[in-house]
């Protein structure tokens, strides 16, 4: 009864839209408004399957600068979700051996920066990282030379770094916290080093932890567009930055819907894994 | 026994928090910089702030934001809400995965997917993008949040008492407002707050399903930012993370108030 309504608005807001994006990738540019002429007549399906050919897909595949930028989301997405990893499970590690009063206020201290906006907590690094912000004039006081960070790859994976470090540490967190301190025992009193310990007992154990968090991190940051922007340069190619350039700056609808089609294609197999899990954790 | 944390754990623990809070802290101190640059300390001043207050276009877009805000995330609560019921207590009915999908995706949706997409419906049922269009948009992702952390509260809430007061002769729905809302009315207003913060923050989907008179905050910001860095932001910027930190300050001292007699 109490799902009627969400499920009406989701359905229509949320699910229906889908294939508005992919019914507009098969459309034409149009010197318009909205700017492009349909292909698609739901009361014609048969001349348009004879007609049915994918330009605007066989423009993004001929154009390298789009498979360029479809590969270049993913290979960001990974190293920052493994980077996320590397610096999230240490601090979701030390937090679960606190005592409970100190996690609870940990807890709280990771999570609050998820409440301070998204892009003014992006625009902080700009100051930073900037030729002529803190970092360097940090450098400079110490008599260092200058570093040029801003607008390279590299101020893209601190920026995604900084900004999904709590959807990585929380889920590790959550695993870590519930693991029996006596297994870690067991393993030392057999005489296994802590370090062995913690990585045949501790680390096998957290994996379904570490599968959240990159899930929770992966699907979001292949579509990341605030963060390549502001901090990237214009060699940082990423998918939802091309979709957003389509589409306001060209615009040209059909080829930003071709492009989120494809990113949503790239999703389907990260968003079913997450979908399971969530569902597992449901039950 | 626990083992404390050992000085790897303390070190990991607080060069995390210092990579948290440190950027947000620069960017708050350097807005009371008298100076434009920000490599340069030339004194405490205050005049970036007087200076926004007379930006009439930006405390117009504030208002608008706001105002999208509250709407939104209304709405979000009441669809949110009905969603935990269904996801808590609906059982198996029809459609059952298809609606947990709907309802888990948008939470890790890209931004320019739903955007485009919440667009695209827009302009193929004729609707002028504005002020309606934006809240729109916003209810429909923020509805998940809400729904999340509300059936979170639901699933450890013991349903004995809900299936008392119907065994008593209520009606599920008077059941339910007498007897399940009062108790999970902290997890609600927790997702109202989430709600309301999530909509104010948005830049991607307000981009796309916003028109001419209906420029949010963020949008100011953005376009602002992308000419440079520049105090006036730092001022918005601080108001806006002390606003946010004012609102979770009293909303954890009015939550502890009201569960503290429940627990005693």
């Amino acid at each position: 009864m109490a799902a009627i309504a969400p499920y009406l608005w989701l359905g229509m807001l949320f699910a229906f839209p889908f294939l508005l994006v992919f019914k507009l990738s098969l459309s034409d540019v149009a010197l318009s408004m909205p700017p492009y002429a349909p292909k698609f007549d739901p009361g014609n399906i048969g001349r348009f399957v004879r007609a049915l050919d994918l330009d605007t897909y066989g423009r993004l595949v001929s154009d390298p600068i789009y498979i360029k930028a479809w590969l270049s989301s993913l290979k960001i997405a990974a190293i920052s979700t493994a980077l996320l990893v590397l610096i999230g499970y240490p601090i979701a590690y030390g937090m679960a051996r606190c005592s409970s009063g100190s996690r609870q206020l940990l807890v709280l201290a990771v999570t609050l920066p998820f409440f301070t906006s998204f892009l003014i907590r992006v625009y902080a690094w700009v100051a930073i990282l900037k030729p002529a912000g803190i970092l360097n004039a940090g450098l400079h006081a110490l008599g260092l030379p200058p570093v040029a960070v801003m607008n390279t790859d590299a101020a893209v994976y601190i920026g995604m770094v900084y900004a999904y470090l709590p959807f990585m540490a929380l889920p590790l967190y959550a695993v870590l916290e519930k693991q029996d301190e006596s297994l870690i025992e067991a393993a030392a009193d057999l005489g296994a080093t802590p370090f062995r310990a913690f990585w045949t007992v501790t680390f096998p154990m957290s994996l379904p932890g570490v599968a959240a968090g990159a899930l929770l991190c992966f699907i979001p940051i292949v579509g990341e567009f605030v963060i390549p922007d502001l901090l990237g340069g214009s060699s940082t190619l990423m998918i939802g930055k091309t979709i957003w350039t389509e589409f306001f700056n060209n615009r040209d609808w059909p080829a930003a819907a071709a492009a989120a089609t494809a990113l949503l294609i790239t999703l389907v197999v990260p968003l079913m894994l997450y979908q399971r899990q969530q569902a597992r954790v449901l039950r | 026994m626990r083992r404390g944390p050992s000085v790897f754990n303390r070190i990991s623990i607080g060069a995390g928090l210092v990579f948290l809070y440190a950027p947000i802290l620069l960017l708050m101190i350097y807005s009371f910089n008298d100076s434009r640059a920000v490599n340069v300390w030339a004194g405490f001043s205050t005049r970036w702030y007087t200076a926004l207050f007379r930006d009439s276009q930006l405390m117009g877009a504030l208002w608008i934001t706001l105002r999208i805000g509250v709407v939104s995330a209304s709405i979000a609560t009441v669809l949110g809400v009905m969603a935990a019921v269904a996801l808590a207590r609906g059982g198996l009915f029809r459609g059952r995965t298809l609606f947990s999908g709907m309802v888990y995706a948008p939470l890790v949706m890209p931004e320019v997917i739903t955007g485009l997409s919440l667009l695209l419906l827009f302009v193929a049922v004729g609707l002028d993008r504005g002020f309606w269009t934006v809240v729109m948009a916003h209810a429909t992702f923020t509805l998940c949040y809400v729904a999340v952390v509300v059936q979170a509260r639901l699933s450890t809430f013991d349903t004995a008492l809900e299936e008392a007061a119907q065994d008593l002769g209520c009606p599920p729905w008077r059941a339910f407002f007498a007897v399940t809302l009062p108790n999970i009315i902290p997890a609600v207003a927790a997702g109202w707050v989430l709600a309301l913060i999530l909509s104010l923050d948005d830049l991607v989907i307000a981009s796309f399903t916003s028109g001419p008179g209906s420029t949010t905050l963020p949008m100011r910001i953005y376009s602002a930012v992308r000419l440079g860095v520049s105090p006036e932001i730092n001022a918005v910027s601080t108001l806006l993370i002390g606003a946010v930190a004012v609102g979770i300050a009293v909303y954890g001292s009015v939550s502890r108030r009201r569960t503290a007699p429940a627990r005693a």
